[in-house]
């Protein structure tokens, strides 16, 4: 085990702390201006026609029309079907239509108010339920897929298999959007400098804006700096989407040339920016006689929104997490990502496993209990382990520690003996689930597709820079990474540098993203230390640099899906304990017990931090975090009625580890930001059947919810146990 | 309008929309960035400051609300002695993870400490209930806290 203690601060605390770190809306340039963009305000329809008001001097409005004759209105994410302005249609409330520009913040919002647009409105398809009945015709191709998975492991026809079931349990579950709520709100700054388009932006990757929106003006991602800000919080709201706020500014900036700012306001940033992908997910299992599962099929089904943005890679994700941390003999799943009219769903940390493990988390339970086994018993008995094959038929390569994970968090809440007295209904009620999470891109991805290079620079006066593309926003890379050189040259923490990325200076690295920063970038800094340490004396400015590497022997088809989809996975289980008043609904947490395998930690205190807040933000998805989407429009707008957590609504959690180094990390460290998500939420929603002993299937649940859960579900079991 | 306060212990005088928010003025005019926007409806405590000592969000208060009153920033937290102590204790902590919500925080604690130097967890829980954050599931902020308090009271006996 890597001795890597807390000795010293993270190097941003000071700074953050203080109120001296820059943020984006912090930045002032002489000459800057100000942006909002104009948006669509029906979910699907076609534009008959803008009319804009009367724009005094200094006031500059641009869309699609606006593009040279060498650009294209589109930015490239994945595929490039994400159009940067709706140039005639709108295909979800909030599509960018323009951007209007100008000195006074308060005018441009007043003159966007005053533009008319008038529409030939369509009916919209918002639910999952509506893309697959066609509502309003397809949105796209004939059937509304953005696009579709299909996996399957262990041997025999699983259709037979059902057939000659003695019992098959079919259940379906659901989750809703779920806003990513970052204390920031979006934002970047556009200026013209030097003959290059440089960002200044809230973002996690800065090569993605780059590449993204270049086409736009017909110029190059070389034409393009992006300079990341102090990101005041991101989850996946900041992997993609600052292409969307990137692309209309380069369009105006091609023109005025002068800084321009653009920040989301909070009502805008709950409105208009993408979301975690609602789900519905069904499962049939087949059982035998003595209730041990035979085979396990499910059909999932992701709502994507207009636009595919990342939802190819969240549904297969979702997909291969669907076992959970089980093997079963037979397993087979079909993903469909589904084309809505609502604001395209995009990353959000988990990244599309939440659902999933949501789901079979909390059918495993109702399976347990239908048979009148305690779930974490009945969970044991299909624990996967090293060797397993997953659903992708690969093999898992790493000791599987999820035993040691059950047997702490259950001591340390007291789970079996609460369990117990609680019972069903009793307003008492305690909760448990397992979880996993595949750390880095998937299979070959790092290899195929990323190529991540990172260089180490030692200076003239002994320190030392990392230059690489991950970015700080607040999940403590910046910190970590500076552990992991320090250690490796051995010269002290102070001594390293780590700079927010600029893409004219730093590698492309990858993106800060799939829990793959400290695990895979941050191993090649490690590696580019190796090398600095051993050329050390050579010379006083030295440039070290790794390429990345993938382990042989552990093959992947991207074509067929198949193979090693991670190297290593973090692990994890939670307990939750809640009391629930059954007159209002009111409910409680209690308690909150979580352990965690993640290789190693190189910063524990920054671990800590994330495993806390990664579960509040589970806890705050499962209970209270509704985002209701009627018709088209989201409901809740702002802080105060989309709900998150507070100081008060949390207790203090307990946190445990059994850390099985991993082979090819830094000092054993794999992925652990997503993990930390994975599962509370499943754990809060048992804890919350069992204290009103109600069957629940979906999420969120807030008060009313559950009022109606008390009032009108089915009951978990009638057994008073 | 001509708008006269203390800001940060100066004497300031604007002329200004008097309809401006507090927090506005604060940003734009004063420079004061460590105070941020966050929810921009007094729900988040991003932009927490102290008027006459009391914790209030400045994004719901209009510039004319503080003409000949007293306001306070983290720019003038940080220069007091139990504004270095739990910014250092949050540092030592592990308190900060993106730090938006993080000087707001701070005014929390600062207006909390001010009043209640040894407060229990619960009272620390309470005392930031009106300071979201969205990063740190709280843990790491209240236990900096209750060190900061701690840090406080062994300054205070060593002094006698």
């Amino acid at each position: 085990m890597a001795d890597m203690r807390n000795d010293k601060a993270r190097k941003d605390a000071i700074s953050k702390a203080s109120g001296r770190e820059t943020y984006v809306g912090d930045l002032s340039l002489d000459g800057m201006i100000y942006a909002c963009l104009v948006r669509t305000s029906v979910p699907r329809g076609i534009i008959k026609s803008i009319t804009l008001p009367p724009l005094p001097d200094g006031y500059y409005y641009f869309d699609d029309r606006n593009i040279p004759e060498n650009g294209r209105n589109e930015l490239w994410m994945i595929q490039k079907d994400w159009k940067c302005f709706a140039a005639g249609s709108s295909g979800y409330v909030g599509e960018t239509i323009g951007i209007l520009c100008g000195p006074d913040r308060t005018l441009l919002y007043s003159l966007r108010d005053q533009i008319k647009v008038e529409y030939e409105e369509q009916t919209p398809a918002v639910s999952i339920e509506d893309s697959l009945a066609l509502v309003g015709g397809p949105i796209i191709g004939e059937n509304n897929y953005h696009c579709t998975v299909e996996l399957q492991a262990g041997d025999g026809d699983i259709d037979e298999i059902m057939k000659n079931a003695y019992r098959v349990v079919e259940e379906k579950f659901s989750t809703g959007h779920q806003e990513h709520m970052h204390l920031e709100t979006n934002g970047m700054m556009v200026n013209y400098e030097d003959g290059k388009y440089v960002y200044y932006a809230s973002c996690q990757c800065p090569f993605y804006i780059r590449k993204s929106v270049a086409g736009i003006i017909g110029a190059t991602p070389e034409d393009i700096i992006v300079r990341q800000m102090s990101t005041g919080g991101a989850f996946g709201g900041k992997e993609h989407f600052p292409d969307v706020v990137a692309g209309p500014l380069i369009l105006a900036e091609y023109y005025l040339k002068k800084p321009i700012k653009l920040i989301f306001n909070r009502e805008e940033d709950t409105q208009f920016s993408v979301k975690r992908h609602p789900s519905v997910v069904k499962f049939k299992t087949a059982l035998d006689r003595k209730g041990n599962i035979l085979a396990m099929d499910s059909i999932v089904y992701y709502n994507a929104g207009r636009y595919l943005a990342s939802s190819y890679i969240v549904i297969q994700r979702g997909c291969m997490h669907i076992e959970g941390v089980y093997k079963f003999p037979v397993a087979r799943t079909r993903g469909y990502s589904m084309a809505t009219n609502t604001f395209p769903s995009c990353a959000f940390r988990g990244f599309g496993a939440p659902q999933t493990i949501f789901a079979v988390e909390t059918h495993m339970t109702h399976i347990a209990e239908k048979l009148g086994v305690d779930p974490v018993e009945y969970k044991r008995r299909y624990l996967i382990k090293q060797g397993d094959t997953t659903i992708t038929n690969g093999k898992i390569v790493e000791n599987v520690r999820t035993p040691e994970l059950i047997e702490k968090v259950c001591k340390a809440s007291d789970y079996f003996e609460k369990s117990r007295k609680y019972g069903f209904g009793s307003g008492k009620g305690i909760g448990f689930s397992l979880y996993n999470h595949g750390g880095a891109f998937t299979g070959n991805g790092e290899s195929a597709i990323i190529k991540a290079v990172v260089k180490v620079c030692k200076r003239k006066d002994g320190t030392v820079l990392i230059k690489a593309g991950q970015t700080e926003m607040g999940q403590g890379f910046s910190s970590a990474v500076c552990r992991i050189a320090a250690k490796t040259l051995g010269i002290p923490y102070e001594k390293v540098i780590y700079k927010y990325p600029d893409t004219s200076v730093v590698p492309d690295s990858g993106p800060t993203a799939a829990s793959r920063s400290t695990m895979v970038p941050g191993n090649l800094v490690m590696k580019a230390c190796e090398e600095l340490k051993a050329r050390w004396d050579e010379a006083d400015e030295l440039e070290c640099e790794a390429h990345y590497e993938h382990p042989e022997g552990y093959p992947w088809d991207q074509a067929s899906f198949q193979g090693y989809a991670y190297l290593g996975y973090g692990w994890g289980a939670c307990v939750v304990e809640v009391e629930v008043d059954p007159r209002t609904a009111e409910t409680k947490i209690k308690g909150i017990w979580s352990a965690h395998d993640v290789g190693n930690c190189i910063d524990p205190l920054i671990v800590h931090g994330q495993v806390n807040g990664g579960i509040a933000q589970g806890i705050g998805w499962a209970s209270t975090e509704l985002l209701e989407n009627k018709g088209g429009y989201f409901k809740q707008h702002s802080m105060s009625d989309y709900i998150i957590p507070t100081s008060m609504d949390l207790p203090a959690q307990e946190v445990y580890y059994a850390n099985e180094p991993y082979k090819w990390g830094p000092y054993g460290a794999k992925g652990m930001g997503e993990l930390v998500f994975n599962g509370s939420g499943a754990a809060y929603v048992d804890a919350l059947s069992r204290a009103i002993n109600r069957k629940i299937d979906s999420i969120p649940n807030p008060t009313e919810v559950i009022m109606g859960h008390i009032l009108h579900s089915e009951k978990l079991t009638e057994d008073k146990r | 309008m001509t708008i006269e306060f203390s800001l940060n212990c100066e004497h300031v005088s604007i002329d200004v929309d008097p309809t401006k928010r507090l927090l506005d003025v604060l940003r734009d005019d004063f420079g004061l960035t460590g105070v941020k926007e966050g929810c921009s409806e007094g729900e988040c405590g991003a932009c927490c400051v102290l008027l006459n000592g009391q914790l209030v969000t400045s994004c719901i208060i209009p510039i004319a609300g503080v003409h000949g009153q007293d306001v306070r920033t983290i720019e003038w937290v940080r220069t007091t002695r139990l504004g270095e102590t739990i910014i250092q204790s949050y540092a030592d902590g592990g308190a900060v993870q993106c730090g938006f919500c993080i000087p707001g925080m701070v005014m929390a604690s600062y207006y909390l400490l001010s009043n209640n130097p040894n407060p229990t967890k619960k009272e620390i829980r309470k005392g930031i209930s009106g300071n979201m954050c969205r990063c740190t599931g709280y843990d790491l902020i209240v236990e900096s806290i209750y060190l900061a308090a701690k840090r406080v009271g062994e300054l205070h006996k060593a002094r006698g």
